[in-house]
């Protein structure tokens, strides 16, 4: 990434998530160079934010992005398979019980 | 998100298992992520493809931009202004999507002013006349639609998208075309005769620009097989011209090619070949402004550095003051 291997410019890569209106979480919506967080920003509001597409952007440093590993078939998310008991649909109740 | 560690590292599990799981990722039409192993030749692939379209949007730029100045009204003016920041802006997604694939951007950069990379052919036409501004939205950007509508579900995550951001601002590009000239079409002899002109020096170079043809296009068959391409060059050649001809008549403009009609058999229109050798030519560097669109593009990239470098030395202070109040 960016600091072990600086470019011509040496500007770091940033991530941008947006906002697209309120009651809506940020996401992610690409990258860009910046020099600092104040130019990210600003470059984040021209390029991502042309046409009213956010409220609200947030920019950080790539390498200040923790990741899980690399495939999203990794081992890593096998604990969340094999707890069915954690789905409504799990349980069995009489179709006569309302509300429910 | 983009790191660069899916390049750097090994794979876990020997290559088998990691290709199988490729190939069942693209067989079952789902997304190939930035750092899910992949096969040498389809990150090749896609950073070709992808490196050599940010290219043309970038060199996109210079045949509008050299009419912002001369556009005829204000309102003109401001729309050729936001279209010709649009064109940045997709060079930028663009090369975003290039550096998750392990790409570097100022490389990228570099490979463009040396003409060590390429981009559309269609960029090393001049512009002529206003109605010039208005034929490339009509044929350029409507051809890029039909070229990158399809794109939006390639299996490259970050590029499809990037094609989803770039294709809803594309309608906007051909809209703008298409009304100036429905304006200019309104107005003297003179004017009508202007957007016939255009008309006539556009319509082969816009057809150029969906590629060789199929029997001539050897990386097709691959791209297609890897799904990151979904139509073959002649398929969306001949959807351009069926959705052009009828805004044409609607126009009142000529395409011009004698050989263009429809077949009732085939549902689509017949028209003639493309001058292949000039597409060849053009590609090869000697179209009508290749080496002026290169130099322009490394001329402005060479005048910024004193822009980038002030930004690097104003960013070091800044950093530098805060540190210094942090401690007092």
């Amino acid at each position: 990434m960016t600091p072990e291997q600086p470019g011509r410019q040496g500007w770091p890569l940033y991530e941008v998530f947006v906002r697209g209106k309120r009651g809506l979480n940020h996401v992610h919506v690409g990258s860009l160079h910046a020099a600092d967080d104040a130019m990210a920003l600003t470059h984040a509001r021209d390029l991502y934010t042309r046409r009213n597409e956010g409220v609200s952007i947030w920019v950080v440093r790539s390498e200040h992005i923790a990741a899980s590993t690399r495939d999203e078939k990794d081992p890593f998310f096998a604990p969340s398979a094999d707890k069915v008991y954690r789905h409504p649909t799990f349980y069995d109740i009489p179709d006569d019980v309302p509300h429910i | 998100m983009t790191t660069k560690h899916a390049a750097e590292t090994p794979p876990p599990d020997g290559p088998d298992g990691l290709q199988e799981h490729f190939d069942t990722t693209i067989a079952r039409d789902q997304r190939v992520e930035p750092r899910d192993w992949m096969p040498d030749g389809y990150r090749r692939t896609l950073v070709r493809q992808i490196a050599q379209h940010a290219h043309s949007e970038i060199i996109g730029m210079q045949p509008e931009g050299e009419w912002i100045t001369r556009a005829p009204s204000l309102r003109r003016k401001a729309i050729l202004f936001a279209k010709v920041q649009d064109e940045a802006g997709h060079g930028l997604y663009l090369y975003s999507a290039a550096e998750t694939l392990g790409a570097d951007r100022d490389d990228l950069t570099e490979r463009l002013i040396e003409g060590r990379q390429k981009y559309s052919s269609i960029f090393n036409y001049p512009t002529l006349s206003f109605a010039d501004i208005g034929v490339i939205g009509w044929f350029v950007d409507g051809a890029a639609i039909c070229n990158q509508v399809p794109l939006c579900r390639s299996s490259y995550g970050p590029y499809a998208r990037a094609m989803v951001r770039i294709c809803k601002e594309e309608s906007f590009h051909q809209r703008q075309g298409y009304e100036l000239l429905m304006t200019m079409m309104r107005g003297t002899p003179a004017q009508r005769g202007m957007v016939q002109d255009a008309v006539d020096r556009w319509w082969w170079p816009s057809l150029m620009m969906f590629g060789p043809p199929d029997d001539a296009s050897p990386n097709s068959a691959r791209s297609m097989a890897w799904k990151i391409k979904r139509h073959s060059n002649d398929e969306l050649r001949r959807r351009f011209v069926d959705m052009t001809v009828p805004q044409a008549e609607k126009l009142g403009v000529t395409l011009p090619d004698p050989e263009l009609r429809w077949n009732e058999e085939t549902g689509h229109h017949d028209f003639g070949t493309p001058d292949w050798d000039e597409l060849t030519r053009v590609i090869k560097g000697e179209g009508p402004c290749n080496a002026q669109r290169v130099q322009r593009r490394r001329t402005a990239h060479e005048e910024g550095a004193w822009v980038r470098e002030a930004a690097t030395a104003h960013a070091a202070r800044q950093a530098a003051r805060a540190e210094k109040g942090a401690v007092a």
